[in-house]
């Protein structure tokens, strides 16, 4: 996994509540069994509809979202976050994250940043009054920069640390093969097997 | 101080636990299909890893085979070349595999219970989102994504941080024709889509004990759809007469030392949780959807709401843009919405319960010019049982289409699927903007709504209809 220490793009403000995962990737995409080329499927509805804010020319090349309250509800598909990887996005900004979502993100090297409403609705106004704005996403200082913007963002220490170092976890959860075992070794014996 | 049980369930998991770190937990069972498998097999393949625990391990085909001539090809050369995959890598890692045509067939959320496979104070995962289902038996269940999947192949564990505990008592009982449906859309309207968000919630309260395992998984199903990290029940004789006898359920000393370990399995008096909702199972009533969100719901007497009604503006927002996608008029009455096609089936309402309260209401009775009846059984053996009580035969003589088992029109990606502007009430679980189709609106309604609504043509309930008319050769 690529490792992230801070990243500086150009935004889409995505002026929407509940963006279930079905609406990231819709389900006829999820048919493939690559890993990459899904950037086609992200949003696919909505981009049929040509003033579907990704459909215009001043959002061309950006690579954080920022997006409204309950970001990536629904589905557990991880395609969501490929997608959003695929077309480009780096950071997804939000209020709230559904849990699903933020765990594959942070599996998957995409930044869920977590940010108040409010910082949510000052970045929506600095980017629609200026599409051009810069925002920088410092995962180091935890810190999101726009303008005279600065404001704080959550993420779990594990899942920053991760990404900082740009870890995979099974390689971790491998070096602990002797608790796994030893954990095996203690299941009861009318635990039910499929073979 | 006393424990509750999503704690003493996750407690006996703990493989490993560091500070600043999520625990390392083992888990029990690992349920995959053909979707969210692929890219999580081939991570495997390329680091030179095997699956560890293949007996641990189950696979089957639900969420994009088709419902109609399974005897033959895939016509989809897409689906088709995900269904052989997930066959390849099954023979590749020496993974059970119940494929399309075979009697255990059938949605994953419903085989595992099926088989006796769920069992209480276990930890299940899949890479779908309603494995939150098994959580009924007072297993933690929920979905996992792709690289998690990949995780459990390779090492049988997950790192997870260990969530919030809330309880959501419900008291008294549910009314006559009011189902288990209709109480988790209540609560999910209650809390909105996040409000569960971060909690394993426990279920709990008279109406709740008072339920059959089939409606507990029901409500448990529906616990992602408000944002929980899972939902379950506390396992109770209910829970081990349904376990007991089923193919890999413990046998003599066995069934005796896990009964006797599952009664445990309690939440203690003294025990807290980080939040608590209780409801009155006595105040609901049938309950459906009018929105694109499984929170945007209204009791079947009411009316669609206005974005006025909305305090807070992005909900106003949600409200408007979910009125204009469903193409609804605010204050219209829900029984006045005409219905194009109902939807029976999925892991939430397809299991042999959900089909003979759907058929107690056609039963004599026919589906409406207007209107299209879909009822796909959750699994080969449900549809088997469900031939064996003949009620394929009064879906059929009522002018619905029975059809074999999988995940079909709750997602869609089989041809089983709504056309733009069509509209469906439907047993499953999303709403969400063409979630049944591009462009197809959803009404998620119990299996009593769905079949009254089929004879109507428009949303109602069994207690809206005519009396039947007795079958001619009855």
């Amino acid at each position: 996994m690529e490792k992230i220490t801070s990243h500086t793009g150009t935004v889409l403000p995505l002026r929407r509540s509940n963006v279930d995962t079905d609406q990231i990737i819709p389900a006829v995409y999820l048919k493939r069994v690559t890993r990459t080329g899904f950037e086609d499927g992200l949003f696919g509805a909505w981009r049929n509809d040509p003033d579907f804010i990704l459909n215009k020319p001043e959002y061309s090349g950006v690579s954080v979202l920022v997006a409204g309250p309950d970001f990536g509800t629904g589905s557990s598909r991880e395609h969501a976050v490929w997608a959003l990887m695929d077309y480009g996005f780096k950071v997804v900004l939000s209020s709230r994250f559904a849990d699903i979502f933020r765990g594959n993100a942070g599996k998957a090297g995409l930044l869920a940043a977590q940010v108040d409403q409010d910082v949510v609705e000052r970045l929506w106004a600095l980017v629609e009054a200026d599409p051009a704005t810069e925002v920088t996403v410092d995962l180091e200082a935890r810190e999101v920069r726009a303008g005279n913007l600065v404001a704080s963002f959550q993420i779990d220490d594990y899942t920053r640390w991760r990404l900082l170092e740009g870890l995979d976890d099974i390689g971790i959860t491998l070096s602990h093969e002797e608790d796994v075992a030893s954990y095996e070794a203690s299941r009861p014996s009318w635990k039910p097997v499929t073979m | 101080m006393g424990r509750t049980l999503a704690e003493k369930v996750w407690d006996e998991h703990v493989v490993r636990s560091a500070e600043g770190e999520p625990d390392l937990l083992y888990i029990d069972l690992h349920l995959l299909h053909e979707v969210t498998s692929p890219q999580a097999f081939e991570g495997l393949r390329l680091a030179g890893r095997r699956v560890r625990r293949p007996d641990l391990t189950l696979a089957t085909e639900d969420h994009n085979v088709p419902t109609l001539d399974i005897d033959r090809p895939i016509a989809d050369p897409v689906s088709r070349t995900q269904v052989e995959t997930l066959r390849r890598n099954a023979q590749e890692f020496g993974v059970r595999l119940h494929p399309l045509g075979d009697v255990e067939q059938g949605i994953v959320h419903i085989i595992g219970p099926q088989l006796g496979l769920t069992q209480p104070g276990m930890t299940i995962v899949c890479g779908d989102s309603h494995t939150s289902t098994h959580g009924a038996f007072g297993s933690i269940a929920f979905g996992i994504g792709t690289s998690e999947v990949e995780h459990v192949l390779a090492t049988q564990t997950l790192m997870q941080a260990k969530p919030k505990t809330m309880a959501v008592t419900v008291n008294g009982s549910l009314p006559d024709g009011v189902t288990a449906k209709d109480l988790v859309l209540t609560l999910i309207a209650h809390t909105g889509t996040g409000g569960g968000q971060g909690y394993i919630v426990e279920y709990r309260g008279q109406a709740i004990e008072e339920l059959s395992m089939e409606a507990r998984m029901t409500i448990c199903n529906m616990s992602i759809e408000w944002g929980a990290k899972a939902g379950l029940i506390a396992p109770d004789q209910t829970t081990f007469d349904y376990v007991e006898g089923r193919p890999e359920a413990p046998k003599g000393a066995d069934w005796d030392a896990a009964v006797a370990h599952w009664k445990s399995l309690v939440t203690d008096a003294d025990a807290t949780f980080d939040k608590e909702i209780v409801l009155d199972a006595s105040e609901m009533t049938p309950f459906v959807t009018w929105g694109t969100n499984p929170g945007q719901g209204v009791q079947l007497g009411a009316s669609v709401p206005s974005p006025s009604d909305y305090s807070d503006e992005g909900d106003r927002i949600a409200a408007q843009k979910a009125l204009e996608y469903m193409g609804l008029e605010a204050g219209t009455p829900m029984r006045d919405i005409e219905v194009d096609t109902v939807f029976v089936g999925s892991c939430t309402n397809g299991r042999i319960e959900d089909l003979r309260a759907a058929a107690e209401v056609l039963r004599g009775r026919k589906v409406a010019d207007s209107t299209r009846l879909l009822v796909v059984p959750g699994s080969v053996r449900v549809r088997l049982q469900a031939e064996d009580e003949g009620l394929d035969v009064v879906f059929k003589e009522a002018g619905g289409e029975w059809r074999n088992a999988g995940c079909s029109m709750c997602l869609g990606m089989n041809p089983d699927q709504l056309q733009p502007g069509e509209r469906s009430a439907s047993t499953s679980n999303r709403n969400f903007e063409g979630r049944q189709g591009k462009g197809g609106r959803t009404h998620l309604v119990s299996p009593l709504v769905a079949a009254a609504t089929a004879v109507k043509g428009r949303l109602a309930s069994p207690a809206d209809l005519d009396p039947a008319t007795p079958a001619a050769h009855a």
